[in-house]
Protein backbone atom coordinates (compact mmCIF):
# COMPACT_ATOMS: atom_id res chain seq x y z
CA UNK A 1 0.00 0.00 0.00
CA UNK A 2 2.70 2.41 1.06
CA UNK A 3 5.01 1.74 -1.88
CA UNK A 4 2.29 1.87 -4.55
CA UNK A 5 0.73 4.90 -2.86
CA UNK A 6 3.98 6.88 -2.72
CA UNK A 7 4.70 5.95 -6.33
CA UNK A 8 1.31 7.42 -7.26
CA UNK A 9 2.11 10.57 -5.30
CA UNK A 10 5.32 11.05 -7.30
CA UNK A 11 3.36 10.56 -10.50
CA UNK A 12 0.79 13.14 -9.40
CA UNK A 13 3.48 15.77 -8.83
CA UNK A 14 4.87 15.16 -12.30
CA UNK A 15 1.35 15.27 -13.75
CA UNK A 16 0.68 18.55 -11.96
CA UNK A 17 3.80 20.06 -13.48
CA UNK A 18 2.61 19.02 -16.95
CA UNK A 19 -0.85 20.42 -16.40
CA UNK A 20 0.43 23.74 -15.16
CA UNK A 21 1.88 24.19 -18.65
CA UNK A 22 -1.74 24.67 -19.71
CA UNK A 23 -1.61 28.02 -17.97
CA UNK A 24 1.41 29.23 -19.95
CA UNK A 25 0.08 32.03 -22.17
CA UNK A 26 1.53 30.61 -25.40
CA UNK A 27 -1.61 29.24 -27.00
CA UNK A 28 -0.85 25.75 -25.77
CA UNK A 29 2.51 25.23 -27.48
CA UNK A 30 4.34 24.07 -24.35
CA UNK A 31 1.49 21.81 -23.25
CA UNK A 32 1.08 20.25 -26.69
CA UNK A 33 4.78 19.56 -26.88
CA UNK A 34 4.81 18.07 -23.40
CA UNK A 35 1.84 15.83 -24.23
CA UNK A 36 3.44 14.79 -27.45
CA UNK A 37 6.67 13.84 -25.68
CA UNK A 38 4.62 11.88 -23.20
CA UNK A 39 3.12 9.76 -25.95
CA UNK A 40 6.25 9.20 -28.02
CA UNK A 41 9.02 8.59 -25.48
CA UNK A 42 9.70 4.88 -24.88
CA UNK A 43 10.78 5.43 -21.29
CA UNK A 44 7.53 7.24 -20.55
CA UNK A 45 5.54 4.40 -22.10
CA UNK A 46 7.20 1.96 -19.73
CA UNK A 47 6.49 4.21 -16.73
CA UNK A 48 2.92 4.44 -17.95
CA UNK A 49 2.53 0.67 -17.81
CA UNK A 50 4.05 0.67 -14.32
CA UNK A 51 1.56 3.36 -13.39
CA UNK A 52 -1.40 1.25 -14.47
CA UNK A 53 0.00 -1.71 -12.60
CA UNK A 54 0.59 0.54 -9.58
CA UNK A 55 -3.00 1.74 -9.52
CA UNK A 56 -4.25 -1.79 -10.01
CA UNK A 57 -2.08 -3.15 -7.20
CA UNK A 58 -3.13 -0.31 -4.91
CA UNK A 59 -6.84 -0.86 -5.57
CA UNK A 60 -6.69 -4.65 -5.33
CA UNK A 61 -4.77 -4.41 -2.07
CA UNK A 62 -7.18 -1.78 -0.72
CA UNK A 63 -10.08 -4.08 -1.49
CA UNK A 64 -8.40 -7.06 0.16
CA UNK A 65 -7.54 -5.05 3.29
CA UNK A 66 -11.03 -3.59 3.54
CA UNK A 67 -12.65 -7.03 3.29
CA UNK A 68 -10.26 -8.53 5.86
CA UNK A 69 -10.76 -5.62 8.22
CA UNK A 70 -14.55 -5.86 8.01
CA UNK A 71 -14.28 -9.55 8.85
CA UNK A 72 -12.16 -8.78 11.90
CA UNK A 73 -15.20 -7.18 13.59
CA UNK A 74 -18.28 -9.22 12.69
CA UNK A 75 -20.45 -7.73 15.47
CA UNK A 76 -20.52 -3.92 15.56
CA UNK A 77 -20.70 -1.77 18.68
CA UNK A 78 -24.15 -0.40 19.53
CA UNK A 79 -22.45 2.84 20.59
CA UNK A 80 -19.08 3.87 19.20
CA UNK A 81 -17.14 7.13 19.32
CA UNK A 82 -14.31 6.79 16.82
CA UNK A 83 -13.97 10.57 16.55
CA UNK A 84 -12.64 10.60 20.11
CA UNK A 85 -9.41 8.93 19.07
CA UNK A 86 -8.79 9.22 15.32
CA UNK A 87 -9.29 11.56 12.39
CA UNK A 88 -12.10 11.28 9.85
CA UNK A 89 -9.51 11.16 7.06
CA UNK A 90 -7.74 8.16 8.56
CA UNK A 91 -10.99 6.23 8.95
CA UNK A 92 -12.37 6.87 5.48
CA UNK A 93 -9.52 5.91 3.18
CA UNK A 94 -11.74 3.36 1.43
CA UNK A 95 -14.43 5.97 0.75
CA UNK A 96 -12.07 8.71 -0.45
CA UNK A 97 -10.11 6.14 -2.48
CA UNK A 98 -13.28 4.86 -4.17
CA UNK A 99 -14.27 8.39 -5.20
CA UNK A 100 -10.80 8.82 -6.70
CA UNK A 101 -11.19 5.53 -8.55
CA UNK A 102 -14.48 6.65 -10.13
CA UNK A 103 -12.76 9.84 -11.17
CA UNK A 104 -9.79 8.01 -12.65
CA UNK A 105 -12.15 5.96 -14.81
CA UNK A 106 -13.96 9.09 -16.07
CA UNK A 107 -10.68 10.90 -16.60
CA UNK A 108 -9.04 8.11 -18.54
CA UNK A 109 -12.06 7.41 -20.72
CA UNK A 110 -12.13 11.09 -21.70
CA UNK A 111 -8.49 11.84 -22.37
CA UNK A 112 -6.45 8.72 -22.55
CA UNK A 113 -9.00 6.76 -24.55
CA UNK A 114 -9.69 9.61 -26.93
CA UNK A 115 -6.06 10.46 -27.74
CA UNK A 116 -4.44 7.06 -27.64
CA UNK A 117 -7.15 4.78 -28.85
CA UNK A 118 -9.30 6.92 -31.12
CA UNK A 119 -6.73 9.52 -32.11
CA UNK A 120 -7.26 13.21 -32.75
CA UNK A 121 -8.89 14.50 -35.95
CA UNK A 122 -6.97 16.80 -38.33
CA UNK A 123 -6.63 20.19 -36.70
CA UNK A 124 -7.52 19.19 -33.10
CA UNK A 125 -4.83 19.61 -30.45
CA UNK A 126 -4.73 18.18 -26.96
CA UNK A 127 -4.61 21.71 -25.60
CA UNK A 128 -7.71 22.65 -27.56
CA UNK A 129 -9.59 19.58 -26.35
CA UNK A 130 -8.74 20.23 -22.72
CA UNK A 131 -9.79 23.87 -22.90
CA UNK A 132 -13.00 22.85 -24.65
CA UNK A 133 -13.96 20.30 -22.00
CA UNK A 134 -13.42 22.72 -19.12
CA UNK A 135 -15.90 25.16 -20.59
CA UNK A 136 -18.50 22.71 -19.32
CA UNK A 137 -19.40 23.57 -15.72
CA UNK A 138 -20.25 19.97 -14.80
CA UNK A 139 -16.84 18.87 -15.88
CA UNK A 140 -15.22 21.51 -13.71
CA UNK A 141 -17.32 20.45 -10.72
CA UNK A 142 -16.45 16.75 -11.14
CA UNK A 143 -12.77 17.64 -11.21
CA UNK A 144 -12.91 19.85 -8.17
CA UNK A 145 -14.86 17.34 -6.08
CA UNK A 146 -12.49 14.54 -7.09
CA UNK A 147 -9.42 16.52 -6.12
CA UNK A 148 -10.84 17.59 -2.80
CA UNK A 149 -11.32 13.93 -1.96
CA UNK A 150 -7.85 13.14 -3.27
CA UNK A 151 -6.58 15.80 -0.86
CA UNK A 152 -8.47 14.09 1.99
CA UNK A 153 -6.96 10.74 0.97
CA UNK A 154 -3.42 12.07 0.82
CA UNK A 155 -3.73 14.06 4.02
CA UNK A 156 -3.72 10.78 5.91
CA UNK A 157 -1.94 8.67 3.30
CA UNK A 158 1.45 10.32 3.07
CA UNK A 159 2.30 10.30 6.76
CA UNK A 160 0.68 6.87 7.06
CA UNK A 161 2.98 5.48 4.38
CA UNK A 162 6.02 6.62 6.36
CA UNK A 163 4.74 4.85 9.45
CA UNK A 164 4.04 1.68 7.42
CA UNK A 165 7.63 1.74 6.16
CA UNK A 166 8.84 2.04 9.74
CA UNK A 167 9.91 5.66 9.52
CA UNK A 168 8.83 7.18 12.83
CA UNK A 169 11.02 9.38 14.96
CA UNK A 170 9.82 11.85 17.60
CA UNK A 171 12.06 14.51 16.11
CA UNK A 172 10.88 14.13 12.51
CA UNK A 173 7.24 13.11 12.96
CA UNK A 174 5.92 16.68 13.04
CA UNK A 175 7.84 17.45 9.83
CA UNK A 176 6.55 14.31 8.10
CA UNK A 177 2.95 15.09 9.11
CA UNK A 178 3.17 18.72 8.04
CA UNK A 179 4.91 17.92 4.75
CA UNK A 180 2.28 15.26 4.00
CA UNK A 181 -0.57 17.65 4.67
CA UNK A 182 1.17 20.42 2.70
CA UNK A 183 1.72 18.12 -0.30
CA UNK A 184 -1.92 17.05 -0.18
CA UNK A 185 -2.93 20.71 -0.11
CA UNK A 186 -0.62 21.72 -2.98
CA UNK A 187 -1.83 18.83 -5.15
CA UNK A 188 -5.48 19.68 -4.48
CA UNK A 189 -5.07 23.42 -5.03
CA UNK A 190 -2.91 22.93 -8.13
CA UNK A 191 -5.27 20.53 -9.85
CA UNK A 192 -8.45 22.44 -8.96
CA UNK A 193 -7.00 25.82 -9.93
CA UNK A 194 -6.45 24.76 -13.54
CA UNK A 195 -10.08 23.94 -14.48
CA UNK A 196 -11.33 26.95 -12.53
CA UNK A 197 -8.90 29.24 -14.29
CA UNK A 198 -9.85 27.90 -17.70
CA UNK A 199 -13.57 28.08 -16.94
CA UNK A 200 -13.47 31.67 -15.75
CA UNK A 201 -10.91 33.21 -18.11
CA UNK A 202 -11.38 31.37 -21.39
CA UNK A 203 -15.14 31.04 -21.37
CA UNK B 1 -25.69 9.21 41.46
CA UNK B 2 -28.59 7.53 39.70
CA UNK B 3 -27.77 5.86 36.41
CA UNK B 4 -29.40 3.94 33.59
CA UNK B 5 -27.23 1.10 32.32
CA UNK B 6 -27.57 -0.58 28.92
CA UNK B 7 -25.56 -3.76 29.27
CA UNK B 8 -24.80 -6.48 26.73
CA UNK B 9 -26.19 -9.79 27.97
CA UNK B 10 -25.27 -13.02 26.22
CA UNK B 11 -25.75 -16.48 27.76
CA UNK B 12 -22.87 -18.19 26.00
CA UNK B 13 -20.74 -18.22 22.86
CA UNK B 14 -23.63 -19.30 20.65
CA UNK B 15 -26.35 -17.04 22.07
CA UNK B 16 -27.16 -14.02 19.90
CA UNK B 17 -27.12 -11.60 22.81
CA UNK B 18 -28.90 -8.28 23.38
CA UNK B 19 -28.65 -5.02 25.30
CA UNK B 20 -30.68 -4.93 28.51
CA UNK B 21 -31.57 -1.93 30.62
CA UNK B 22 -30.92 -1.66 34.37
CA UNK B 23 -31.22 1.13 36.94
CA UNK B 24 -28.77 1.73 39.77
CA UNK B 25 -29.11 4.41 42.42
CA UNK B 26 -27.05 5.99 45.20
CA UNK B 27 -23.75 5.34 43.46
CA UNK B 28 -20.85 7.25 45.03
CA UNK B 29 -18.94 9.41 42.54
CA UNK B 30 -15.77 8.17 44.26
CA UNK B 31 -16.45 4.52 43.50
CA UNK B 32 -14.81 2.81 40.57
CA UNK B 33 -16.70 1.63 37.52
CA UNK B 34 -16.35 -2.00 38.59
CA UNK B 35 -17.61 -1.18 42.09
CA UNK B 36 -20.67 0.32 40.46
CA UNK B 37 -21.16 -2.96 38.58
CA UNK B 38 -20.72 -4.82 41.90
CA UNK B 39 -23.63 -2.80 43.29
CA UNK B 40 -25.73 -3.73 40.28
CA UNK B 41 -24.83 -7.42 40.63
CA UNK B 42 -25.74 -7.46 44.32
CA UNK B 43 -29.05 -5.92 43.39
CA UNK B 44 -29.60 -8.57 40.69
CA UNK B 45 -28.67 -11.41 43.05
CA UNK B 46 -31.10 -10.09 45.69
CA UNK B 47 -33.79 -10.03 43.03
CA UNK B 48 -32.96 -13.64 42.19
CA UNK B 49 -31.62 -12.73 38.75
CA UNK B 50 -28.43 -13.75 37.01
CA UNK B 51 -25.60 -11.25 37.75
CA UNK B 52 -23.70 -9.65 34.88
CA UNK B 53 -20.47 -11.48 34.07
CA UNK B 54 -17.45 -9.19 33.58
CA UNK B 55 -13.69 -9.74 33.75
CA UNK B 56 -11.47 -8.31 36.49
CA UNK B 57 -8.67 -9.37 38.74
CA UNK B 58 -6.21 -6.89 40.26
CA UNK B 59 -8.48 -3.84 40.21
CA UNK B 60 -5.40 -1.65 40.26
CA UNK B 61 -4.65 -1.28 36.58
CA UNK B 62 -1.89 -3.85 36.19
CA UNK B 63 -3.37 -7.21 35.20
CA UNK B 64 -5.24 -6.18 32.05
CA UNK B 65 -8.27 -8.35 32.77
CA UNK B 66 -10.97 -5.70 32.98
CA UNK B 67 -12.20 -4.93 29.51
CA UNK B 68 -15.32 -2.91 28.87
CA UNK B 69 -16.38 -0.77 25.94
CA UNK B 70 -18.11 2.07 27.77
CA UNK B 71 -20.19 4.66 25.93
CA UNK B 72 -18.33 3.96 22.68
CA UNK B 73 -14.79 3.99 24.08
CA UNK B 74 -12.46 1.25 25.30
CA UNK B 75 -12.09 1.57 29.11
CA UNK B 76 -14.51 4.51 29.02
CA UNK B 77 -14.07 8.24 28.56
CA UNK B 78 -10.96 8.73 30.73
CA UNK B 79 -7.43 8.51 29.25
CA UNK B 80 -4.55 6.36 30.46
CA UNK B 81 -6.66 4.18 32.76
CA UNK B 82 -8.21 0.76 32.74
CA UNK B 83 -11.90 0.22 33.56
CA UNK B 84 -11.05 -0.75 37.14
CA UNK B 85 -9.41 2.65 37.59
CA UNK B 86 -12.19 4.61 35.96
CA UNK B 87 -14.10 6.63 38.53
CA UNK B 88 -17.81 7.28 38.50
CA UNK B 89 -17.16 11.02 38.83
CA UNK B 90 -16.36 10.94 35.10
CA UNK B 91 -20.13 10.51 34.61
CA UNK B 92 -23.06 12.71 35.52
CA UNK B 93 -26.08 11.96 37.65
CA UNK B 94 -28.87 10.68 35.39
CA UNK B 95 -26.51 9.50 32.62
CA UNK B 96 -27.27 6.52 30.44
CA UNK B 97 -24.19 4.31 30.10
CA UNK B 98 -23.75 1.71 27.35
CA UNK B 99 -21.53 -1.20 28.37
CA UNK B 100 -20.41 -3.67 25.70
CA UNK B 101 -17.76 -6.37 25.41
CA UNK B 102 -14.66 -5.98 23.16
CA UNK B 103 -15.81 -6.66 19.61
CA UNK B 104 -13.33 -8.66 17.58
CA UNK B 105 -13.48 -11.86 15.59
CA UNK B 106 -10.35 -12.94 17.47
CA UNK B 107 -11.94 -12.24 20.90
CA UNK B 108 -15.17 -14.28 20.94
CA UNK B 109 -17.66 -13.44 23.70
CA UNK B 110 -17.79 -16.19 26.34
CA UNK B 111 -20.58 -14.68 28.41
CA UNK B 112 -22.10 -11.19 28.79
CA UNK B 113 -19.10 -8.85 28.88
CA UNK B 114 -16.39 -11.51 29.12
CA UNK B 115 -14.35 -12.27 25.99
CA UNK B 116 -11.78 -14.96 25.29
CA UNK B 117 -8.41 -13.26 24.75
CA UNK B 118 -6.33 -16.40 24.47
CA UNK B 119 -5.43 -15.26 20.93
CA UNK B 120 -2.92 -12.94 22.65
CA UNK B 121 -1.44 -15.89 24.55
CA UNK B 122 -0.97 -17.83 21.32
CA UNK B 123 0.80 -14.85 19.76
CA UNK B 124 3.13 -14.74 22.78
CA UNK B 125 3.74 -18.47 22.55
CA UNK B 126 4.72 -18.00 18.90
CA UNK B 127 7.69 -15.81 19.77
CA UNK B 128 7.20 -13.52 22.75
CA UNK B 129 10.10 -14.90 24.76
CA UNK B 130 13.87 -15.26 24.86
CA UNK B 131 15.32 -18.76 24.95
CA UNK B 132 17.79 -18.85 27.82
CA UNK B 133 19.29 -21.76 29.61
CA UNK B 134 18.33 -21.32 33.25
CA UNK B 135 19.80 -24.55 34.57
CA UNK B 136 21.92 -23.10 37.31
CA UNK B 137 24.25 -20.91 35.29
CA UNK B 138 22.24 -17.75 34.81
CA UNK B 139 24.30 -14.66 34.48
CA UNK B 140 23.75 -11.45 36.41
CA UNK B 141 21.64 -9.24 34.15
CA UNK B 142 23.83 -6.25 34.95
CA UNK B 143 26.82 -7.95 33.29
CA UNK B 144 25.47 -6.90 29.92
CA UNK B 145 25.73 -3.17 29.31
CA UNK B 146 22.58 -1.70 27.80
CA UNK B 147 22.23 1.93 26.70
CA UNK B 148 19.88 3.74 29.07
CA UNK B 149 17.73 4.93 26.18
CA UNK B 150 17.17 1.40 24.89
CA UNK B 151 16.46 0.11 28.36
CA UNK B 152 13.86 2.86 28.87
CA UNK B 153 12.15 2.18 25.57
CA UNK B 154 12.12 -1.57 26.21
CA UNK B 155 10.63 -0.94 29.62
CA UNK B 156 7.97 1.38 28.21
CA UNK B 157 7.00 -1.31 25.70
CA UNK B 158 6.96 -3.93 28.45
CA UNK B 159 4.34 -1.99 30.39
CA UNK B 160 1.72 -3.32 27.96
CA UNK B 161 -0.69 -5.35 30.09
CA UNK B 162 -2.32 -7.24 27.21
CA UNK B 163 -5.74 -5.78 27.93
CA UNK B 164 -6.83 -5.73 24.27
CA UNK B 165 -8.19 -2.16 24.28
CA UNK B 166 -6.10 -1.46 21.18
CA UNK B 167 -7.90 -4.22 19.27
CA UNK B 168 -11.29 -3.21 20.66
CA UNK B 169 -10.95 0.40 19.62
CA UNK B 170 -9.30 -0.12 16.23
CA UNK B 171 -11.75 0.23 13.34
CA UNK B 172 -9.91 -2.68 11.70
CA UNK B 173 -9.71 -4.82 14.84
CA UNK B 174 -5.94 -4.84 14.44
CA UNK B 175 -3.61 -6.10 17.17
CA UNK B 176 -0.55 -4.26 15.90
CA UNK B 177 -0.03 -2.12 19.01
CA UNK B 178 -0.03 -5.12 21.33
CA UNK B 179 2.20 -7.25 19.10
CA UNK B 180 4.57 -4.36 18.42
CA UNK B 181 4.94 -3.68 22.14
CA UNK B 182 5.84 -7.31 22.70
CA UNK B 183 8.22 -7.39 19.73
CA UNK B 184 9.86 -4.15 20.88
CA UNK B 185 10.41 -5.09 24.50
CA UNK B 186 12.72 -7.85 23.27
CA UNK B 187 14.11 -6.36 20.06
CA UNK B 188 15.61 -3.42 21.95
CA UNK B 189 17.64 -5.55 24.33
CA UNK B 190 20.79 -7.58 23.59
CA UNK B 191 19.21 -10.77 24.97
CA UNK B 192 16.27 -10.38 22.59
CA UNK B 193 18.24 -9.46 19.48
CA UNK B 194 19.46 -13.04 19.00
CA UNK B 195 16.01 -14.30 17.98
CA UNK B 196 14.68 -11.00 16.63
CA UNK B 197 14.05 -11.99 13.01
CA UNK B 198 12.36 -15.27 13.77
CA UNK B 199 10.34 -13.72 16.58
CA UNK B 200 8.79 -10.93 14.52
CA UNK B 201 7.96 -13.31 11.68
CA UNK B 202 6.30 -15.89 13.89
CA UNK B 203 4.38 -13.41 16.01
CA UNK B 204 3.01 -11.55 12.98
CA UNK B 205 2.09 -14.84 11.33
CA UNK B 206 0.19 -15.95 14.42
CA UNK B 207 -1.48 -12.52 14.65
CA UNK B 208 -2.79 -12.89 11.10
CA UNK B 209 -3.94 -16.45 11.70
CA UNK B 210 -5.99 -15.35 14.70
CA UNK B 211 -8.10 -13.13 12.44
CA UNK B 212 -7.02 -9.68 13.61
CA UNK B 213 -7.38 -6.92 11.00
CA UNK B 214 -4.72 -4.88 9.24
CA UNK B 215 -3.26 -1.66 10.62
CA UNK B 216 -4.14 1.46 8.64
CA UNK B 217 -2.41 3.87 11.01
CA UNK B 218 -5.48 5.65 12.33
CA UNK B 219 -3.69 5.95 15.69
CA UNK B 220 -6.82 5.18 17.75
CA UNK B 221 -5.01 2.44 19.71
CA UNK B 222 -2.36 4.79 21.06
CA UNK B 223 -5.03 7.20 22.31
CA UNK B 224 -7.07 4.50 24.05
CA UNK B 225 -4.21 2.39 25.42
CA UNK B 226 -4.27 2.59 29.23
CA UNK B 227 -0.48 2.30 29.33
CA UNK B 228 0.34 4.88 26.66
CA UNK B 229 2.09 2.40 24.38
CA UNK B 230 3.43 4.49 21.49
CA UNK B 231 2.92 4.10 17.75
CA UNK B 232 6.72 4.19 17.56
CA UNK B 233 6.54 0.52 18.51
CA UNK B 234 4.45 -0.27 15.44
CA UNK B 235 6.99 1.50 13.23
CA UNK B 236 9.76 -0.47 14.95
CA UNK B 237 7.92 -3.72 14.32
CA UNK B 238 7.42 -2.74 10.66
CA UNK B 239 11.18 -2.14 10.41
CA UNK B 240 11.95 -5.42 12.12
CA UNK B 241 9.52 -7.20 9.83
CA UNK B 242 10.96 -5.66 6.67
CA UNK B 243 14.44 -6.55 7.86
CA UNK B 244 13.34 -10.08 8.69
CA UNK B 245 11.75 -10.49 5.25
CA UNK B 246 14.85 -9.30 3.45
CA UNK B 247 17.76 -10.73 5.41
CA UNK B 248 16.32 -13.73 7.22
CA UNK B 249 18.37 -16.87 6.67
CA UNK B 250 15.50 -19.12 7.70
CA UNK B 251 14.22 -21.28 4.86
CA UNK B 252 10.57 -20.24 5.20
C1 LIG C 1 -7.67 4.44 -7.29
C2 LIG C 1 -8.33 4.66 -6.22
C3 LIG C 1 -7.73 4.49 -4.87
C4 LIG C 1 -8.21 3.68 -3.90
C5 LIG C 1 -9.42 2.78 -4.02
C6 LIG C 1 -7.36 3.82 -2.75
C7 LIG C 1 -7.55 3.17 -1.54
C8 LIG C 1 -6.71 3.26 -0.47
C9 LIG C 1 -6.96 2.67 0.82
C10 LIG C 1 -8.20 1.88 1.22
C11 LIG C 1 -5.90 2.96 1.59
C12 LIG C 1 -5.78 2.58 3.06
C13 LIG C 1 -4.79 1.58 3.31
C14 LIG C 1 -4.15 1.90 4.60
O1 LIG C 1 -4.55 2.90 5.22
O2 LIG C 1 -3.24 1.18 4.99
C15 LIG C 1 -4.97 3.73 0.83
C16 LIG C 1 -3.76 4.18 1.28
C17 LIG C 1 -2.92 5.01 0.56
N1 LIG C 1 -3.18 5.55 -0.67
FE1 LIG C 1 -4.76 5.13 -1.84
N2 LIG C 1 -6.36 4.70 -3.01
C18 LIG C 1 -6.55 5.15 -4.30
C19 LIG C 1 -5.80 6.07 -4.98
C20 LIG C 1 -4.64 6.63 -4.49
C21 LIG C 1 -3.86 7.60 -5.20
C22 LIG C 1 -4.20 8.19 -6.57
C23 LIG C 1 -2.77 7.86 -4.41
C24 LIG C 1 -1.63 8.77 -4.62
C25 LIG C 1 -1.60 9.77 -5.39
C26 LIG C 1 -2.88 7.06 -3.22
C27 LIG C 1 -1.97 7.06 -2.19
C28 LIG C 1 -2.09 6.32 -1.02
C29 LIG C 1 -1.09 6.26 0.02
C30 LIG C 1 0.28 6.96 0.04
C31 LIG C 1 -1.63 5.43 1.03
C32 LIG C 1 -1.00 5.10 2.38
C33 LIG C 1 -0.37 3.74 2.41
C34 LIG C 1 0.08 3.32 3.79
O3 LIG C 1 -0.28 3.90 4.79
O4 LIG C 1 0.81 2.33 3.85
N3 LIG C 1 -4.04 6.33 -3.29
N4 LIG C 1 -5.49 3.90 -0.44
S1 LIG D 1 -0.90 -2.06 23.73
FE1 LIG D 1 -2.06 -0.94 25.34
S2 LIG D 1 -4.19 -1.29 24.74
FE2 LIG D 1 -3.01 -2.83 23.64
S3 LIG D 1 -3.00 -4.64 24.95
FE3 LIG D 1 -1.14 -3.48 25.50
S4 LIG D 1 -1.78 -2.16 27.19
FE4 LIG D 1 -3.68 -2.89 26.26
S1 LIG E 1 -8.72 -5.47 36.91
FE1 LIG E 1 -6.55 -5.58 36.61
S2 LIG E 1 -6.24 -3.99 35.19
FE2 LIG E 1 -8.33 -3.73 35.68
Amino acid sequence: MALTGLFLVVFLLEHLYGNLLLLKPDGGAAFNEYSHNMTSNVFIRIVEILLFLGILAHVVNALRLTIENKKARPVKYAVNKPAANSSWFSRNMGLTGSIILVFIVIHLSDYFFEYRVEGLDGDETIYGEVIESFKNLWYVIIYIVAFIFLGFHLNHAIQSAFQTLGINHPKYNPIIKKTGAALAFIITIGFTFIPLYIYFTMH
Amino acid sequence: MNLTLKIWRQKNKNDKGRLETYQVSNISPDSSFLEMLDVLNEQLINEGKEPVAFDHDCREGICGMCSLYINGEAHGPDRGVTTCQLHMRKFKDGDTIYIEPWRSAAFPVIKDLVVDRSAFDRIMAAGGFVSVNTSGNTQDANNIPIPKDDADKAFDAATCIGCGACVATCKNGSAMLFVSAKVSQFALLPQGKVEATRRVHNMVKQMDEEGFGNCSNTGACEVECPKGISLENIARMNREYLKASIISEDEE
